[in-house]
């Protein structure tokens, strides 16, 4: 387990370099002009120019920048915007919140999700069954941006306010989440579907364990590690993917911070960004995997 | 899969030269493969029926949108701006404001229809273009193992980290600015190209799959055995019965990626102006729900039913080609 678990963490190296080159190419590295349109109609004067330039070390050999830029990324020095402010302190403003909502999100698709994957896998063929196939559809064609305009206009919701408190991200967070709701569901009825068959719930029935004893700890346990990876895989999306729904919402998170960032050019604050989301989104991929041993005690790793 | 059929099939054909058995009738079933299997199985099934209608409905709308419509999508009249939809031009052929106009006066049922190409294109194009990329590659790291297999991996993981808005975000922003406005053609491939960067791992390892347990079946050995060349037993032998996975997944990311685009031009990174599409129709309309939710409800349903249609579709091929379910 422990060497497994060395040996992802030292793929997940090469992964992390080469994704966040790719970032900071596309925005530092290509060539053209990053102070275009910085000083409103006008050029912008040569010691302005001048003083940038030295500050954010664009002369320097594009090798250079790019491990100098990683050194300040290891140190936790993100860097300032070119107004001068600490990308850092932008970083710690817009996270917690941006957490949050993926929080609320991946807890609401836990529970709905499971629960109505595990209801119709027992019952498969029924009315309910049916009619969770096709809301599950639906859900999965209807775009966020699409649901997102529509509830906050039928439930005349107001933007969250600045300090996000829990309560006023239940609606946005159903809402990020709902897409992956559907798969979840989805994805918990084929398995429990599957697994019911197998030998062991067989047994375990048999035995005359009581059926929620069978269901709860036999057929849920095992049909659990699929949908456990989709958890993982989507708490590190919903972290970035968050674009839409903050948007839509005025929720200063993130994603609100990386749109306005991408918009203004703000080079710094989206290399950060995508930095931090790629590692948290590798991190994340690393504990699913290790968590699959202990949900199937027959995965061992080596 | 598909092995005992394919061995029995080459077992005949090798017996039969040798004792012609003129007294034998010919047999009436012949074996089937996989796909004539899945067309039987498929063609029974109302979901996918319904879905294929769908989906020839919207790529006639893509193709040919004079069939539906004959206004234009861009000529607009600033004297009906807003005109909510008149119901009786629905039974009237040749007359405008079926779904009202928008704040420009341009016929949003006209937009609505013509903006069909825009996610047929994209999302075909780049569902394509993954599964030559991805596919080709996935034979190739699935096929000789080893370094190629390692080091393609590793190139995939380095686009499979990034979550797929927030690739396609910084890519597209990079090459078409937010403020800028390119032409209808460089946007519209900018796009496929954008999400054929950032989709073909996913196909790749799909491929890499299939082609490991299929280079393990006899008839591929046997093919080697044979002295077969590595490019013929990749052409006849693997990739039919490799592909079925692939082709599963690609239906149904191509509903997936007429959402996306739909998105992306949403937050306006994506498609833009002169393409009509019906994620910009639903930006504009987003200003204006108080006055005209009818500017929304169009070009929305006509995405949903759009993206339901190749998810539903997946899910029956999916189903007729998995037979572990049925």
């Amino acid at each position: 387990m422990g060497r497994y678990a060395l040996r992802r963490l030292l793929q997940a190296i090469p992964v992390f370099i080469g994704t966040t080159f790719l970032i900071w190419f596309l925005v530092w590295g290509l060539p053209g002009d990053p102070f275009a349109g910085r000083c409103g109609e006008k050029q912008c004067p040569a010691a302005y120019v001048n003083y940038m330039t030295e500050k954010f070390g664009l002369d320097d050999p594009l090798p250079v920048q790019y491990l100098n830029y990683l050194k300040n990324l290891a140190t936790g020095n993100f860097g300032q915007t070119f107004n001068g402010i600490e990308i850092g302190e932008l970083l710690a403003q817009a996270f917690p919140i941006s957490i949050k909502l993926a929080l609320v999100a991946v807890a609401a698709e836990a529970l709905i999700g499971i629960t109505a994957g595990v209801l119709t896998g027992l019952r498969r063929g029924s009315f309910l069954d049916n009619l969770v196939l096709v809301s599950t559809l639906v859900l999965i064609a209807l775009p966020i941006f699409v649901i997102g305009i529509v509830a906050r206009y039928a439930f005349g919701l107001a933007s969250v306010s600045p300090e996000a408190p829990w309560h006023e991200l239940i609606i946005p967070g159903l809402i990020l989440g709902s897409g992956s709701l559907a798969y979840i569901t989805r994805l918990t009825r084929v398995n429990i579907v599957e697994n019911r068959r197998a030998d062991y719930v067989r047994t375990a029935v048999a035995k005359g364990l009581s059926p929620g004893r069978v269901t709860g700890v036999h057929l849920l346990r095992n049909s659990m590690i699929p949908v456990v990876t989709w958890l993982g895989l989507d708490l590190g999306a919903l972290m970035g993917g968050a674009i839409v729904t903050e948007g839509i919402f005025n929720i200063r998170g993130i994603g609100g911070l990386l749109f306005g960032a991408i918009s203004r050019r703000e080079s710094g604050i989206v290399v950060s960004i995508v930095a931090i989301l790629v590692l948290v989104y590798l991190i994340v991929n690393l504990l699913v995997d290790l968590l699959y041993g202990v949900l199937d005690p027959r995965i061992r790793y080596e | 899969m598909s092995s005992p059929e394919v061995a029995t099939a080459t077992a005949e054909a090798a017996v039969a030269p040798v004792t012609p058995a003129p007294a034998e009738p010919p047999r009436k079933d012949k074996p089937r493969s996989l796909w004539t299997d899945a067309w039987y199985e498929l063609r029974r099934k109302p979901l996918f029926v319904i879905s294929a209608i769908m989906i020839t409905i919207f790529v006639l709308m893509a193709a040919f949108p004079w069939l539906f419509t004959s206004v234009s999508p861009t000529e607009a009249d600033l004297n009906r701006s807003l005109t909510p939809p008149d119901f009786g031009a629905w039974f009237q052929f040749g007359k405008g404001g079926q779904f009202g106009y928008d704040l420009q006066g341009a016929d949003v049922y006209a937009r609505t229809i013509y903006g069909a190409r825009a996610s047929i294109v994209v999302g075909l194009s780049a569902v394509i273009g993954n599964m030559l990329l991805g596919g080709f590659f996935g034979i190739l790291s699935g096929y000789l193992g080893g370094w190629t297999d390692a080091l393609l991996a590793r190139f995939g993981d380095i686009f499979l980290g990034l979550p797929f808005v927030l690739g396609a975000l910084v890519i597209l922003s990079t090459f078409a600015p937010v403020q800028s406005s390119p032409s209808a053609f460089r946007i519209t491939s900018l796009v496929i190209v954008t999400f054929i960067t950032l989709g073909w791992p996913s196909f790749a390892r799909i491929m890499r799959a299939a082609v490991l347990s299929t280079k393990q079946l006899d008839f591929v050995h046997a093919a080697q055995a044979l002295g077969a060349r590595p490019g013929r037993i990749i052409l006849r032998h693997v990739l039919p019965n490799a592909v079925a996975p692939m082709v599963v997944v690609g239906t149904i990311t191509l509903g997936a990626y007429i959402g996306a685009e739909a998105t992306l031009s949403f937050l306006g990174v994506g498609l833009r102006e002169p393409v009509v599409s019906w994620g910009i129709m639903i930006g504009e309309a987003r200003q204006l729900m108080e006055a005209a939710p009818y500017m929304m409800a169009f070009p929305a349903a006509f995405l949903a039913i759009a993206v339901l249609s190749f998810v539903m579709l997946g899910d029956a091929v999916r189903d007729a080609l998995d037979p572990k379910l049925r």
